[in-house]
């Protein structure tokens, strides 16, 4: 059985290595390995095939640092490619792929397909609330607290929606992103933190001979 | 109520003792008050009503005895109570007009029976009585200044102290107090609902009601003029005994309909006052009418066509007034800085006309359209609208406005007084910076300005109160704005973004301290915001973040401090939370392996970038000598010298400053010695950037102090390029920095040849007109050097530069004197050229710079002087034609400056060549002068004292008044020195000496025969025969002292 799935580990890690763009042989190992001690506790109960919801929303939270629950449900959808649910293994090493190494271009398609809560190809003005409305502190003296928000809102579509068309297409979010490297992530933090990201590495890329 | 009366209540001014009270809305609360405290307390504390007061209150009332009822034993002359204190004394006596209480009780029913008389009944009790609670309850419950805290206490102990009444006083006192609590929160309310005028608003009001003052009948006013042309620098024009009392100026207004009147504006209002009676004198203060809010609201109360023309006005004026206020303030602050240039054009014209004119030069041609209300009433009432549209934006945030913003930086800087002479000084010069994009930055501040201002103050709110999404977004959008534009940048410190910005700089998140500092970065451009970043103690979080792994940071936190470490306080911040070593220790990175870890950091950044960045700091940081200092320790100048190599001209241009700025430092050119700087240096000079070419420049002229530098910058074939940097003239700052270069380098022989080759010479020449000082003084250095060579003497003269350089005589600027007299002088050497100099008087020009009050300046004339005298056909004539010039030249002896005193006495050495002038400035004195030199210890002085000794001893008596002088002896010490220079002069003067024999004998005894038999052995031809000559004078006196005994 072990030698089976060590087989087995391996034709996957030679075939995902090959596409991955990013990480060397070793580090798909890695990743892989990471990848079954979470399915480990999820799969063996339901025999499903990948990490479900809750257990990836626990790691992006636990390991990530990321808290806020919408978000990190888009980032789930952007992880689960085939929409079954969960996230598979070709699906976790491409999806980290872009999460921790992911060039400019790649990071902003991702950070785009995150915010386009709809996937209609635009980021509209209800997405944007939606996606900003707890970024404002209560405020007792405003009378309507969203005001704020939809202020705030006002101000973003200023700064990002070239073609003034109301909404953000990736056209308009790119030339944003270009031109001010931290609206990346202008609609709430879907990526890692640089210290997290290298706690991260640095924990499951360890030379095993370290151990 | 001791409190309210004293602080609260208006009392009037004007009357020196007896203050009265004003009729004022707050007073008449005031009184009201009490009253019906008063009233209702023989009902409410019928024990206490009975109390009888330590001293009656006493004033004069205005009620007739007649008034009084029952419980008064009414008589012709007066009334007394039924009611007595249980010594027998009534409580209340009236007699004829005065009138005394002693009780609550019978003040209570003495407002009753005044009835409609009660409230001035009152007032005048109180004016009476300026502390009634001291009159009640005795001295030891006065109000004491800043104790009214602690009162409650006092009066305690002072309660239990007390005999008697205790208990009834104790109430007494507490329902004083109650009382007066009540009154200062009632007269609070009042106060606040009160506008305070201030000379600002007041002078708008006056300037805009002139411009509709004027003859005819559409105007509002005849006239209104300020009683005084002089205004004080807080814009009042009241004197200052006046300003005292709040009062801020006069006017005088004649309106259509009635007499001219004389207003006083003050901070609680505008009024009557007592005018003046003739031109000569002073103004009446005393108030005559009540106190109106503002001036217009006075003059409609006055004049009736004002208030009929104003109306007619109205749409135009009110709707106007408060832009103009705005443009006004403008106008006033514009004012101070055009009225120079303009009244060189206007010339002789009366202030106030001069405001006029400035006025009508403001291009706001809608305003002046409305102005004239009959000839475009249309198009007034059409722009009108558009105002009043835009009125509700404009006028709100007025107060507040970055116009005002100058106000507020004094009040702040008044806040932090230990710094505000600093403060102030640097506000003058933005000021100044200001001044001079005035015209075009006003106006677009005027209309863009509220917007921005509004924008950027949510913005701020949304930077406060956002999590890290909101901040970044705000943060981004903040940047849109032209944060170059002063208006921006005091908004954004006006709202308090500035504590806001800094305080993202200590949160974990990168992005917001990204956002932040790129936006800090921008604004540290204006000094206000530079000293405010400091205070808010903005440097030492930046220098943490230097620490950060994140590039992208160190460089935004190093740029900024480079722009915020423009001033002393900030660089010493700096150092102090050791920001130079990490700085420093930013320059590494460029060379150092890059640490894998932060490969994939998520901002890309270069380690060059870093390095760059941190060059930058580094050199603003440089500024000071402790932070020279402290990145000598830090190992900056290794790391500066690698960078040095690199091939990237913007990473180039901030080490060169970094290193031209401390080569200041004597440790930092041996340093640059040693690290073989200049070679880098000298090649950096063929680049193509002309700032990296100036600061190279710089460096070396810096550095060309040591002979060394001068050597090694020939060695690397930095001459050559010096040299022909000459010919691009255009950029001054780095003509200066290359000519200083030049100048420093010329020092050295080889490199004045180098020079003539490479023809700089010439170009120097041609350089001598038409330059800013800075290149000229260093210009006419490089030839003052040149010229120490006569090949190069005559290149000069043949290129026509004597004529400029003679020329330049005439400037004030101590060190391009230095060095003209030098160039002058030296040129001097040359006869041909001395007889150009004359020509042009040039001599004369040296000698009227004795005169010159620098020390540098008149030493370095007199040197010039002595080739001069030498050289000069005639000099003999020449020197007396100067009326007074001897005089002059003997009296510098009595200077207190060596190289003054040496100078000196090589030029008298040279004049007394001269028979006739040896004998003028022998009669000036000069040996007694010259002998009280004598005793020096410094041997260029020794030197040339001597030989002007030896001259001077040619004339007359001269000899034996030397020794009279007691300079004979000094003198023989000379012959101990260690220069030969001394000793050749020396031992001449000695020769000439002892022709007297005198002299022979002091010699002898101060054991000059020893030494000078030294001498003869000396290779030195002048010296052995001088020497040799002394000697046969003493021996040949001995000689015939011996014939003499013995015949």
């Amino acid at each position: 059985m072990y030698t089976v799935n060590r087989k087995r580990l391996q034709k996957l890690t030679d075939s995902i290595s090959k596409t991955s763009k990013h990480f060397n042989r070793y580090e798909v190992e890695c990743l892989i390995k990471f990848f079954h001690t979470f399915l480990g506790e999820t799969a063996e109960k339901q025999g499903s095939i990948g990490i479900d919801r809750n257990t990836f929303r626990n790691i992006l939270h636990i390991t990530f640092g990321m808290t806020d629950d919408m978000i990190m449900d888009r980032v789930f959808r952007a992880f689960d490619k085939d929409n079954d649910g969960f996230v598979n293994v070709t699906e976790w090493i491409s999806g980290l792929c872009i999460f921790l190494r992911g060039s400019l271009e790649e990071r902003m398609k991702y950070c785009f397909e995150v915010y386009d809560l709809n996937g209609d190809g635009f980021i509209s003005r209800e997405e944007m609330f939606h996606m900003l409305k707890n970024s404002l502190l209560k405020q007792p003296s405003e009378e309507d607290p969203d005001e704020g928000i939809k202020d705030l809102v006002d101000i973003t579509l200023k700064k990002m929606d070239h073609d003034h068309d109301g909404k953000l297409s990736f056209t308009d979010y790119e030339t944003s992103v270009r031109e001010e490297a931290l609206l990346l992530e202008a609609f709430g933090p879907c990526l890692p933190d640089s210290k997290r990201h290298l706690e991260f590495e640095a924990q499951v890329f360890k030379d095993p001979h370290d151990l | 109520m001791g409190v309210a009366l004293t602080r609260a209540a208006q009392w009037t001014t004007a009357g020196f003792g007896k203050g009265t009270l004003e009729l004022t809305p707050l007073n008449e609360a005031l009184l009201n008050d009490i009253i019906k405290f008063v009233e209702s307390f023989r009902v409410k504390y019928p024990q206490e009503a009975e109390f009888v007061f330590k001293e009656p209150l006493r004033w004069k009332t205005t009620l007739e005895p007649s008034e009084f009822e029952s419980g008064y034993i009414v008589s012709d002359t007066g009334v007394l109570s039924e009611e007595n204190s249980k010594d027998g004394q009534p409580l209340l006596i009236l007699s004829g007009k005065d009138i005394q209480v002693s009780s609550f009780g019978q003040l209570s029913r003495l407002l009753e029976l005044a009835k409609d008389k009660k409230l001035k009944e009152t007032q005048i009790c109180l004016e009476a009585n300026r502390d009634p609670v001291v009159k009640i309850l005795g001295a030891g419950y006065g109000i004491v200044e800043g104790e009214e805290d602690s009162s409650a206490i006092r009066f305690l102990d002072k309660m239990k102290k007390d005999d008697g009444h205790a208990s009834i006083k104790m109430k007494i006192s507490l329902l004083l107090q109650q009382l007066d609590v009540l009154l200062l929160n009632n007269s609070l309310k009042h106060i606040s609902l009160e506008i305070r005028l201030n000379p600002a608003t007041i002078k708008n009001d006056v300037d805009l009601l002139k411009r509709f003052s004027g003859e005819g009948e559409q105007t509002v006013l005849e006239s209104i003029e300020y009683t005084s042309d002089f205004e004080f620098a807080n814009g009042c024009r009241a004197p200052p005994w006046r300003q005292m009392h709040g009062e801020i100026c006069y006017l005088m207004v004649k309106p259509h309909d009635c007499d001219s009147i004389y207003v006083t504006c003050s901070t609680a209002g505008v009024f009557v006052n007592g005018g003046k009676k003739n031109e000569a004198e002073e103004i009446n203060y005393e108030r005559h009418s009540e106190i109106f809010k503002d001036l217009v609201t006075f003059l409609r109360h006055t004049s009736a066509k004002f208030s009929e023309n104003m109306s007619k006005q109205k749409h135009s004026f009110l709707g106007g007034k408060k832009k103009e206020k705005k443009k006004l303030k403008s106008v006033t602050e514009k004012e101070e800085t055009l009225s120079l240039p303009k009244s060189s054009v206007i010339s002789v014209k009366s202030p106030s006309e001069k405001r006029r004119m400035v006025r009508k030069l403001e291009p706001s041609l809608k305003w002046t359209s409305s102005a004239v209300p009959q000839e475009k009433k249309d198009s007034s009432k059409e722009s009108q609208d558009e105002k009043s549209a835009t009125l509700s934006v404009t006028d709100k945030p007025k107060s507040v406005s970055p116009s005002t913003s100058a106000g507020k930086t004094q009040s702040s800087s008044r806040r932090k007084s230990f710094e505000k002479v600093e403060e102030l000084s640097s506000e003058s010069s933005s000021e100044s910076e200001e001044d001079e994009e005035q015209p075009d930055h006003r106006q677009e501040g005027q209309t863009d300005l509220p917007s921005e201002y509004w924008q950027i103050q949510k913005l701020v709110k949304y930077l406060k109160g956002g999590n890290q999404t909101a901040t970044v977004i705000a943060l981004c959008s903040m940047r849109d704005f032209n944060l170059t534009q002063e208006t921006c940048q005091l908004a954004i410190r006006d709202v308090g973004g500035l504590e806001v910005l800094i305080n993202l700089l200590d949160t974990d998140d990168v992005k917001c301290k990204i956002g932040s500092l790129k936006i800090l970065k921008e604004i540290s451009n204006n000094s206000q915001i530079r000293r405010t970043i400091v205070d808010l103690g903005g440097l030492p979080i930046m220098v943490k973040i230097l620490d950060s792994p994140d590039k992208n940071l160190k460089c935004l936190a190093a740029e900024t401090i480079a722009n915020v470490a423009n001033f002393k306080r900030a660089r010493r911040t700096v150092r102090q939370h050791g920001g130079i070593k990490k700085l420093v220790e930013l320059l590494d990175y460029a060379q150092s392996k890059t640490d894998p870890m932060h490969r994939h950091a998520l901002y890309e950044t270069k380690d060059v970038e870093v390095a760059r960045c941190g060059a930058l700091a580094l050199w603003s940081c440089s500024k000071s000598h402790a932070n020279k200092e402290a990145i000598r320790k830090a190992g900056g100048i290794p790391l500066l010298a690698r960078l040095l190599k690199s091939s990237h001209e913007n990473m180039l241009i901030p080490v060169v400053g970094t290193l031209q700025e401390c080569a200041s430092e004597e440790h930092y050119r041996a340093a640059i010695k040693a690290e073989r700087i200049i070679e880098n240096l000298v090649k950096n000079l063929s680049s193509e950037n002309e700032v990296l070419q100036e600061h190279c420049a710089m460096a070396i002229y810096q550095c060309a102090e040591d002979e060394e530098t001068r050597d090694l910058v020939r060695q690397h074939g930095g001459l050559k390029p010096l040299a022909a940097l000459l010919n691009n003239t255009d950029n001054k700052e780095r003509l200066a920095a290359v000519t200083g270069a030049i100048w420093k380098c010329a020092i050295s022989k080889e490199n004045v040849t180098k020079f003539r080759e490479y023809k700089a010479i010439e170009t120097l020449v041609g350089l001598l007109t038409d330059q800013p000082e800075e290149v000229l003084v260093n210009v006419v250095g490089a030839l003052g050097e040149c010229c120490q060579e006569q090949e190069n003497r005559v290149i000069i003269r043949r290129c026509g530069g004597i004529q400029p350089l003679v020329n330049l005589l005439v400037g004030t600027n101590q060190a391009l004197l230095v060095n003209v007299t030098k160039a002058v002088g030296a040129c001097a050497t040359e006869p041909e050229n001395m007889m150009i100099i004359d020509r042009l008087d040039g001599v004369r020009l040296l000698w009227s710079l004795l005169k010159n009050p620098h020390p540098d300046v008149k030493a370095s004339a007199a040197w010039a002087l002595c080739p001069c005298i030498e050289n000069a056909k005639d000099a003999g004539e020449m020197v007396r034609s100067f009326v007074g010039g001897l005089e002059l030249v003997v009296n510098l002896l009595k200077s207190e400056n060596k190289e003054v005193l040496a100078s000196v006495c090589a030029a008298i050495t040279n004049i007394a060549k001269d028979q006739e002038n040896l004998a003028v400035i022998t009669d000036h004195g000069v040996v007694p002068l010259l002998s009280k030199l004598a005793n020096t210890n410094n041997d260029k002085l020794r030197w040339h004292l001597a030989e002007a000794i030896s001259r001077c001893c040619m004339w007359g008596r001269n000899r034996i008044a030397f020794g009279e002088h007691k300079a004979v002896a000094p003198l023989v010490r000379y012959l101990r020195s260690k220069d030969p220079n001394v000793h050749r002069a020396t031992a001449q003067a000695l020769y000439q000496l002892s022709e007297d024999a005198n002299n022979c004998i002091t010699m002898h005894e101060n054991g000059a025969v020893k030494l000078l038999l030294d001498m003869v052995g000396s290779p030195d031809e002048e010296l052995q025969e001088a020497a040799a000559g002394c000697i046969s004078n003493i021996r040949r006196l001995a000689l015939a002292t011996e014939k003499a005994k013995y015949s």
